[in-house]
């Protein structure tokens, strides 16, 4: 433990993050370029929301991991053991008992509370990305409010599928201002990041971005009149817990193509389960 | 009457080159203007330099806005000029490819603009594109095709279609029928006749071509190094050549 500095970083790397943080706070949506340092682990793998994390845990806090909704994956584990060593936390599984969650493409079920930080890692946050490559355009894009573009996204989708395919990194326009990219959140987990209690940050490692949702803050999902924003999901509900209102993972369990569907936030599941819910397929 | 368009004292250097100097005339509504001259003769600078794809270093243009009249472009803050570029202005590449989305089928590509001015009825917005590609005849079952599958003068159309769907009041055209074999380029200019004549559309045609400019323009610039040579009505200026340059490049034209 003595061996790092708190958390890993040292103290003037994350005082630049923690800057790069309150401009992302008092700009919602806008996402603020930081030196994003390098960590020891590869792009691809949170090292945005690694370094976002390191930048606002203290000795106090208690940290949960998820990666997909599971807290047991190897991105969750090695990033809560990371944490574990290099900061000596205490870490949890338990949603309702972190105070940070670093999250990987999803929300928890469990709603977030004020004294709750909810880390996204982030693989691209230029919404404008794919339709518009240069970055010096996308920039002038937004400072610009012209967004006709994202629309034309949307667009094509209908065109091409006779509904808006677009089922995750759905694009969302913050307080009315800034289009952004929710990290890839099932368009689920849309709805939940408007008016959450919760401070929501989104680190980009690889990009050098970090943006971020204030608290109560409005977002609201892109779509036409015609074809309104629906956060889907399967028409099933937990085959372990019986929940109705999570989202659900499609899981094949033998060689005959038996699937069963099973809540992609394990803590909300085994929570359920402890209070007695049983779903069809639970043992 | 005040003019549309109002150009005066353009002058755009590029170090010790000169692209155009002292450029200056008056575009009225549902005039057709055409600039013509060689290579490098800074016809496009000036094309480019009006409609804000360039800083020029000195001079006015001044364009009568919807909402507030006469208006100096250069002035204007950048946002102001994107709402302009996409509502009462339209700008026409040489090169189709410069002008489309390719990535985005024909009914995207003719839908941006409405959907970047505010339009969030898919079912309209549809219905617009199908409109205006039966109106610069491309098939409109062919809305959901990729512009990549189509040839060079079906693409030179669909730039049309999607410049002209806002309704603009003003066209900048740079070299149209470039790039096209004569059939096609009598086509395109038979609908572009068409639309300016049914539309009341105001334009500005940059090109080398003095067959365009003989159909299409009203009136005519002739520029050489940068500079205005002679100006006129398109027949008077092609018929009755006064400059040099100009007596030079009509004498050019190949009669068939």
């Amino acid at each position: 433990m003595s061996t790092y500095t708190f958390a890993y970083l040292d103290e003037q790397t994350k005082r630049m993050i923690r800057r790069a943080i309150l401009k992302g706070l008092a700009i919602p949506g806008y996402q603020v370029p930081f030196a994003s340092r390098e960590m020891p682990m590869p792009y691809g793998w949170g090292t945005g929301g690694v370094q976002v994390t390191a930048a606002v845990l203290t000795p106090d806090d208690c940290l949960k991991v998820i990666d997909q909704g599971a807290d047991d994956t190897t991105n969750a584990v090695s990033i809560r053991a990371f944490f574990a060593r290099t900061a000596g936390i205490a870490t949890t599984t338990r949603t309702a008992q972190a105070s940070v969650i670093q999250t990987r493409h999803r929300i928890p079920e469990t709603a977030l509370g004020e004294d709750q930080i909810l880390v996204y890692q982030v693989p691209i946050p230029e919404p404008l990305r794919f339709l518009e490559p240069r970055e010096t355009e996308t920039r002038r894009m937004h400072s610009l409010e012209d967004y006709g573009l994202m629309h034309v996204k949307l667009y094509e989708d209908i065109a091409r599928h006779g509904h808006i395919a677009t089922a995750y990194a759905y694009p969302v326009l913050v307080e009315g201002r800034y289009v952004m990219d929710p990290s890839p959140i099932p368009k689920f987990d849309n709805p939940k990041l408007s008016g959450n209690p919760a401070i929501q940050l989104f680190g980009a490692g690889r990009e050098q971005r970090i943006y971020a949702l204030p608290p109560w803050c409005e977002v609201v999902s892109l779509d036409f009149e015609d074809h309104p924003f629906d956060p889907s999901k399967p028409d099933q509900n937990c085959g372990l817990c019986g929940a109705g209102d999570s989202y659900l993972d499609e899981v094949i369990v033998d060689d005959a193509g038996g699937r069963i569907f099973v809540c992609s936030d394990t803590d909300y599941c085994e929570g359920r389960q402890a209070q007695g819910h049983r779903g069809k397929d639970a043992a | 009457m005040t003019p549309l368009l109002s150009v005066d004292g353009l002058t755009k250097t590029y170090g010790a080159h000169v692209g155009c100097r002292d450029v200056a005339l008056d575009l009225f509504a549902g005039e057709v203007l055409g600039i013509v001259g060689e290579s490098g003769s800074g016809k496009t600078t000036v094309l480019n330099c009006m409609a804000g794809h360039l800083l020029p270093d000195r001079g006015r243009v001044v364009f009568d806005t919807r909402a507030d009249g006469p208006r100096d472009v250069l002035r204007m803050s950048e946002p102001e000029r994107r709402m302009l570029g996409r509502t009462d202005w339209a700008f026409v590449h040489q090169n189709a490819r410069d002008g489309l989305r390719l990535g985005v089928s024909a009914g995207g590509n003719v839908g941006e603009r409405l959907m970047a001015v505010g339009a969030r009825n898919y079912g309209r917005i549809r219905a617009t594109a199908e409109d205006w590609l039966t109106r610069v005849e491309i098939d409109a079952a062919r809305i959901d095709d990729r512009p990549t599958t189509f040839s060079g003068g079906m693409q030179q159309r669909l730039q049309i279609a999607r410049n002209l769907v806002t309704g603009p009041r003003l066209v900048f055209m740079d070299e149209p029928t470039g790039g096209l074999d004569v059939s096609v380029q009598a086509r395109l200019l038979d609908l572009l006749r068409g639309l300016v004549r049914d539309m009341g559309l105001s334009a500005i045609i940059v090109t080398h071509d003095l067959a365009v400019v003989r159909l299409l323009a009203d009136r005519l610039l002739v520029m050489k190094s940068g500079e205005v040579v002679e100006h006129g009505l398109t027949d008077q200026v092609l018929d009755d050549p006064q400059h040099g340059y100009t007596q030079l490049l009509v004498s050019s034209v190949l009669q068939v």
